[in-house]
C-alpha cells in the first residue's frame, strides 16, 4: 500500500515536471489546468471539508489579480496615470522591476486576499447554507461593479501589464512552473492539513456546527482561518493570472462569476465533494471535458455548462471519488463486512 | 465624487425631483414585488431557492417582445407569457427541481443556477445580447410644470402587476388547488396524509411561479428593458425582497418591493446609471447584514 500511494506521487509529481516540455503546445491550457486544480482545491476547503459553500471565491481570484498589477505598477510608476494613459505615453519596465514586481505583486495579492477574507468572512460566517452561497455570491458581484467603476485602477477598461520581457515560450514555461508550484504547495499542505485536528474540527463543524460549538470547538476562529488560507492561494492564483494574462478588465475576466466562478464549483462537485483528491480529478476531467468540447460548440458552451451542472448536481451528487467509493472500497482501505449470506456461501462454495 | 454631492444638492433644491424618483422607483418595483412573491411561494412551499427567477422574468419578456414583433398587441403579450412560462416552468420542474426538492439547500441552489445559465445562453442566442423593450404608443401625463412625467404605459404595467397579485392572492385563498398549497406549505408530510398529493402541488406551485415571473417579465419589456444577461440581478432583487419581507409575508413583499424600486432609483440618481447592478446587489448585502445583527442578538444565524 504504502509502496503503490509512493509511486502514485512520483509519477504525478515527474509528470508535473515534464508535462510542458512533453507537450510544448498545451502549455498555457496545462497552466489553467493546475489554475483549475488550485481554485477547486480551495473551494473544496470551505465548501467540501467545512460545508460552507460559498458561490464568492471567484471574488479573490479577481482581487489578486487587481493587487498584482497595482503593486507591480505602483513600484515604478503612478498608478493613476498609467491606467489613463491610453497609450500616449511608453511606460517601460527593465527586467529587474518587472521579476520585483511580480514576486511581490503574487505575494501582496495572496496577503491582501486572506485580510479581506477575514473581514468579509467576520461578517457573512453567521450566514448559513444558502443565505451563505447568495451573500458571498453577492460580494463577488458588486465587487466587480464597483471596480468596473473605479478609474483609478482603469475602470471598465482593465488594466494592461508589461509582458514578460524574455522569449514568450519561456514565458509560458515560467507561469506553467508558477501555477504548478502553487499547486503542488497547496496539495501537500492539504494532505497535511486534514490529517490533523484542525482538519476533524473543520469536518465537525460541517456535520453539525452546534454540537460543535458545544465541544469546545471556537467555531468562528476555525471558519475563518480555513477561508483565509483558501483566500491565499485563490489569491496567488489570480495575481499570477494576472501577469500571465497581461490585459485583463473587471467583469469578464477578473471578477467572472459564471465563468472560473461557477468552474470551481463544477469541478468539485463532479470529482467527489469533502476529499483530497476530488478536486484535482474533477478539475482535471472538467478541463478536458471544456478544453475538447468547447470548440466544436459553437456558442453552446454555456448552456452544455449550464446542463453538466444541473445533470452533476441532480444525478451525480457523489462525485467521481464518491462513486469509487461506493464500488472499490477496498481502495480507500474501507473494509466492507459481507453479508452474513454472502459469507456462507462462499464458505461452503 | 463632485459630480456625487451635486445630484445630492440636486435633490435638496428640487424636493419635486424625489417625488418622481419615487414614482418611478414605486411603478418598477410592483414589479419586482411580483417576481419576489413568486420566489417567496416557491421558497415557502417547497424549501427550493430558485436562482433562475430572474430568467424566467427574461424569458417572459421576450415571449411578449417576440409576439409583438410579429404583430400581436403587447398587452395580449401578458396573458401569453403566463402560459408559455408556464409551460416551461413545468418542463423545469418535471426535468430537474422534482428531484432536488428533498435534497439539501445548495443543491438546488446550484441546479437552478445551471437552468439560469442555461437560459441565459438559450435567450443570448435566439436573441442576440441587444437590449431590447416594446414601445408603446401612448400618451404620457405630466405634473408639476413637466418636472414629472409619468407614461400611461407605466401605469398600466402597474395596474396589470396589481391585477395579477390580486388574482393570485384570491386563488391562494379560495381555491381548492390554494388551499391545498397551504397546507402543502406549512406541513407536507401531514398533507400527504390527509390524501393531498404533494408532487402535484409542488408541480403546480412551480408553474405557477414561473408564469407569475413570465407576466412581470412581460410587463417590464413594455415599461423598461430587457437583456439575456439582466437575469441574474432580478434574481438577487427577489431574493433581497425575501430576505427582507421574510415568507409569507405578502404586504412585506410589497412594501419591500417598492421600496427597493425606489431605493435603486435614487442610488442610481445620484451615483449614476452605471451603478445600478451594484446597487441591486449592494441592497442584499445591507439586508443580510440587517438581518444577520438582528439574529445574532438572539444567538441564531440566519438560515
Amino acid at each position: 500500500m504504502k509502496t503503490r500511494k509512493l509511486i502514485l506521487y512520483g509519477a504525478a509529481l515527474l509528470f508535473t515536471l515534464l508535462a510542458p516540455f512533453v507537450m510544448p503546445d498545451f502549455k498555457t491550457q496545462l497552466a489553467t489546468l493546475w489554475l483549475m486544480i488550485i481554485v477547486a482545491l480551495t473551494w473544496d476547503m470551505t465548501g467540501g471539508q467545512m460545508g460552507y459553500n460559498s458561490l464568492g471565491n471567484i471574488f479573490f481570484y479577481g482581487t489578486g489579480m487587481y493587487v498584482a498589477a497595482v503593486i507591480c505598477i505602483a513600484l515604478t510608476h503612478d498608478v493613476g496615470e498609467y491606467t489613463n494613459a491610453f497609450g500616449d505615453h511608453v511606460y517601460r519596465f527593465t527586467d529587474a522591476q518587472y521579476f520585483t514586481g511580480v514576486a511581490l505583486g503574487i505575494l501582496g495579492a495572496g496577503v491582501f486576499c486572506s485580510v479581506t477574507a477575514l473581514i468579509i468572512g467576520y461578517l457573512t460566517f453567521g450566514l448559513r447554507g444558502p443565505y451563505f452561497a447568495i451573500g458571498t455570491l453577492g460580494v463577488a458581484i458588486a465587487a466587480g461593479e464597483l471596480v468596473s467603476n473605479w478609474d483609478w485602477v482603469g475602470g471598465g477598461q482593465g488594466i494592461s501589464l508589461p509582458v514578460f520581457p524574455y522569449d514568450l515560450e519561456q514565458g509560458k514555461i515560467f507561469f506553467y512552473a508558477l501555477f504548478a508550484a502553487t499547486g503542488t504547495v497547496i496539495f501537500i499542505f492539504l494532505r497535511w492539513l486534514y490529517t490533523t485536528r484542525f482538519g476533524a474540527a473543520i469536518n465537525a463543524i460541517r456535520d453539525d456546527e452546534e454540537k460543535a460549538e458545544a465541544m469546545g470547538i471556537h467555531t468562528l476562529r476555525y471558519k475563518l482561518t480555513t477561508w483565509s488560507i483558501a483566500a491565499f492561494f485563490v489569491g496567488v492564483a489570480g495575481g499570477i493570472s494576472a501577469f500571465q494574462l497581461i490585459h485583463f478588465e473587471p467583469l469578464e475576466t477578473a471578477y467572472q462569476t459564471i465563468n472560473l466562478g461557477i468552474f470551481m464549483v463544477v469541478c468539485v462537485l463532479l470529482g467527489g465533494k469533502g476529499t483530497l483528491w476530488g478536486p484535482v480529478i474533477g478539475a482535471i476531467v472538467f478541463h478536458l471535458f471544456k478544453e475538447v468540447t468547447w470548440n466544436y460548440l459553437l456558442g453552446w458552451q454555456w448552456v452544455a455548462l449550464g446542463a453538466l451542472i444541473v445533470v452533476t448536481v441532480v444525478y451525480f451528487r457523489d462525485g467521481i471519488m464518491g462513486w469509487l467509493m461506493h464500488v472499490r472500497p477496498e481502495w480507500f482501505g474501507i473494509r466492507v463486512e459481507k453479508k452474513t449470506g454472502e459469507a456462507m456461501q462462499e464458505a461452503g462454495a | 465624487m463632485d459630480q456625487i454631492l451635486f445630484n445630492l444638492s440636486l435633490l435638496g433644491e428640487y424636493p419635486i425631483v424625489n417625488l418622481k424618483i419615487v414614482l418611478d422607483g414605486v411603478m418598477i418595483g410592483a414589479l419586482f414585488a411580483l417576481a419576489a412573491y413568486g420566489l417567496a411561494l416557491v421558497w415557502g412551499v417547497m424549501n427550493v431557492k430558485n436562482l433562475a427567477q430572474g430568467d424566467f422574468v427574461i424569458a417572459g419578456g421576450y415571449v411578449s417582445w417576440w409576439l409583438a414583433n410579429q404583430g400581436v398587441h403587447p398587452l395580449l403579450g401578458v396573458p401569453a407569457a403566463f402560459v408559455v412560462m408556464w409551460c416551461i416552468g413545468w418542463v423545469a420542474y418535471k426535468l430537474v427541481i422534482s428531484r432536488v426538492v428533498e435534497k439539501d439547500l445548495f443543491t438546488s441552489l446550484l441546479a437552478t443556477f445551471g437552468i439560469a445559465i442555461m437560459m441565459a445562453q438559450i435567450l443570448n442566442l435566439l436573441f442576440g445580447s441587444d437590449t431590447q423593450s416594446i414601445k408603446l404608443d401612448y400618451d404620457t401625463l405630466y405634473f408639476f410644470d413637466g418636472f414629472i412625467d409619468v407614461p400611461i404605459a407605466k401605469l398600466l404595467g402597474v395596474l396589470l402587476a396589481t391585477t395579477l397579485a390580486a388574482c393570485v392572492v384570491i386563488f391562494m385563498k379560495s381555491s381548492r388547488m390554494g388551499q391545498a398549497i397551504r397546507a402543502t406549505a406549512q406541513d407536507a408530510r401531514a398533507a400527504r396524509v390527509l390524501g393531498i398529493d404533494t408532487e402535484k402541488v409542488y408541480a403546480f406551485t412551480f408553474s405557477l411561479n414561473s408564469a407569475i415571473c413570465g407576466a412581470a417579465g412581460a410587463i417590464i419589456v413594455m415599461v423598461w428593458v430587457i437583456q439575456p444577461f439582466y437575469g441574474i440581478t432580478h434574481s438577487i432583487r427577489a431574493f433581497v425582497i425575501v430576505t427582507a419581507a421574510g415568507l409569507g409575508n405578502l404586504p412585506g413583499v410589497i412594501a419591500a418591493g417598492l421600496g427597493i424600486g425606489a431605493l435603486e432609483q435614487y442610488g442610481s440618481h445620484i451615483f449614476g446609471i452605471g451603478y445600478q447592478q451594484a446597487i441591486a446587489v449592494m441592497l442584499l448585502l445591507a439586508v443580510l447584514l440587517f438581518r444577520l445583527i438582528q439574529q445574532r442578538r438572539v444567538r441564531k444565524s440566519l438560515q
